[in-house]
């Protein structure tokens, strides 16, 4: 099978994916390629998913991309943030987060680079991400795949790994998948991250290079292309202004 | 019912240095601008403040009002960091206590409830422990489990900037979400409330039902008369955020010149001074774009 799906569409596709066993919750999506995720998997395979304006709206049917529900929708519930941490904290609730940094064992970093005492770079700090990811599932989502995100170490742990979970005894504590413009990651039995698949036209040594810890991405399957019918839906009806590849660009031929 | 109409600087010439102040909203949404400005103008220091914060940390760690900051983030919301709190931070000059949000909003409920902890999941595992020296963990007398001890936030005062309220303190939202609003005054010892508009009492359900009526007067001291009390930040449905001022506000505070040329042009002055500044700024925007 092939069409002429692009990278952040393949990426759309893999983050639709991972609200396919979620049935009835909030599907919480951090920046424009899983927003069009969650949009695609509520007009596809998962219908029953509940949709945020990201401002204090459920939706029933999204509004607008990027926009709140005052640019359109339709509204079923009230989630200003109160409720956001009473949900959290029921668990009823999924997460795409993104990560300034990440490492082996899917610890995420948003805070800071460098010392706490003295910050080299002071990023938008811990946010949500401690009580998301001892509350609920938690994915990244990672638009340009380096060595300097996946890293050895994080410098500020504020979204929790599978070996601090651990060690911490959180019994709610699950990381899904990391999906980056080179590749769908998860996690092995020892909850190291590991390669699911190599999106199609990348090179999976790309992936090792571009990872700063050990990871290997030789025996990788390819990401599944979208169907014609999900690359409709996001061309025509959730993302008709092509906002997605402001996040992915497509490449532009040489010459 | 009591009338607790105050002026301005009335209500916050009570915060004095050293105090713990709690400052409502959320990043740049409904903040209460006009009191943080007030503040500015006085010379208070050494404040503790508690905050989802926005410009309003931002302005008070500039002016070197903040010793000591227990928050969630720092955040303009349409623009991510607040360069002013940012280089603050990397010179390392605050004492600080940053939570995940859910474990401030779950100080926030300790302190409106008179305990001294409440316990919750969130921040454990992470390294938000390790970097609050103070947190402590606690056992379920029920379980085996271990939870994240949130030591209460109690303050001295809090400001808020809402919608409308009566005189006596009753307190009204119209926008989208009451944020923490209500539990910041519950925490705090004295509680001051600015508005986009004094209404009469039997007046307050004319514009919202009866679930906009967020907070009792029985926990509010006094009431201010603010019309946009909390530009630059949003508060709908009266007005949206100032989009382009936050942004000159943001790019001036990146440049210790342009600051210095921001602060003379809109923070010399009392509260009327600094809107008449605000629409001198738009009209002259808009004369550059014709």
């Amino acid at each position: 099978m092939s069409n002429d799906a692009t990278i952040a569409e393949i990426c759309v596709a893999a983050c639709s994916d991972i609200y396919r066993e979620s049935g009835e919750l909030l599907a919480h999506a951090v920046g424009i390629v899983p927003s069009i995720g969650a949009r695609l998997a509520k007009l596809t395979h998962s219908p029953d998913i509940i949709l945020s304006d990201g401002e204090a709206f459920m939706m029933s049917e999204a509004s607008p991309l990027g926009k709140p529900a005052s640019a359109g929708g339709v509204i079923e519930g009230w989630a200003p943030f109160r409720r956001i941490f009473d949900i959290v904290a029921t668990g009823r609730r999924q997460s795409i987060m993104g990560a300034s940094q990440i490492d082996q064992y899917g610890n995420q970093n948003i805070s800071l680079i460098g010392d706490w005492d003295k910050p080299k770079r002071q990023l938008i700090g811990v946010r949500g991400a401690p009580g998301n990811t001892a509350n609920h599932r938690v994915d990244y989502w990672i638009a340009r795949h380096s060595a300097r995100l996946f890293v050895p170490s994080v410098d500020m742990v504020s979204g929790v790994g599978n070996d601090r979970a651990k060690a911490a005894g959180l019994k709610h504590h699950h990381l899904g998948v990391i999906i980056t413009n080179l590749a769908v990651l998860g996690y092995d039995e020892d909850g190291r991250v590991k390669v699911l698949s190599v999106h199609p036209g990348v090179d999976p040594q790309e992936v090792t290079d571009n990872t700063g810890f050990p990871l290997d991405a030789s025996n990788a399957p390819e990401t599944r292309l979208p169907t014609d019918e999900e690359l409709r839906l996001i061309r025509e009806v959730i993302d008709p202004r092509a906002v997605r590849n402001r996040e992915v660009p497509v490449p532009q031929p040489v010459g | 019912m009591p009338d607790k109409r105050l002026e301005l600087s009335d209500a916050v010439a009570s915060i004095k240095s050293g105090m713990t102040i709690g400052i409502g909203g959320w990043g740049s949404r409904r903040k209460p601008m006009a009191f943080v400005r007030e503040l500015l103008r006085t010379d208070v220091k050494d404040l503790t403040v508690v905050s989802l914060g926005g410009p309003d940390v931002g302005l008070l760690v500039a002016a070197g009002k903040v010793k000591k900051l227990i928050y969630g983030f720092v955040t303009l919301d349409s623009i991510p960091l607040d360069p002013l709190f940012t280089a603050a931070r990397e010179r390392g000059e605050l004492e600080l206590q940053e939570y995940d949000e859910g474990m401030f909003v779950t100080g926030l409920r300790a302190g409106a409830a008179r305990l001294s902890f409440l316990p919750t999941l969130a921040g454990l595992g992470s390294d938000v422990l390790p970097a609050n020296k103070h947190l402590k963990t606690v056992k379920s007398p029920y379980s085996d489990d271990e939870y994240v001890a949130v030591p209460a936030i109690r303050m001295d005062v809090a400001l808020i900037h809402v919608n409308r309220a009566d005189a006596a303190g009753n307190v009204q939202f119209l926008g989208p979400d009451p944020y923490f609003d209500d539990l910041y005054a519950m925490a705090a010892d004295r509680t001051f409330v600015s508005t986009e508009k004094i209404v009469p009492t039997e007046n307050l359900l004319d514009e919202g039902s009866y679930h906009t009526l967020m907070l009792s007067r029985m926990y509010v001291t006094g009431v201010v008369e603010t019309p946009r009390g909390a530009h630059f930040t949003t508060c709908e449905p009266d007005y949206g955020r100032d989009e382009v001022f936050q942004k000159h506000y943001a790019a001036s505070a990146k440049d210790p010149a342009a600051w210095d040329a921001f602060t003379a042009e809109f923070l010399a002055g009392d509260e009327a001074a600094f809107h008449a500044a605000v629409e001198r700024f738009h009209a002259e925007k808009e004369k550059a774009n014709v």
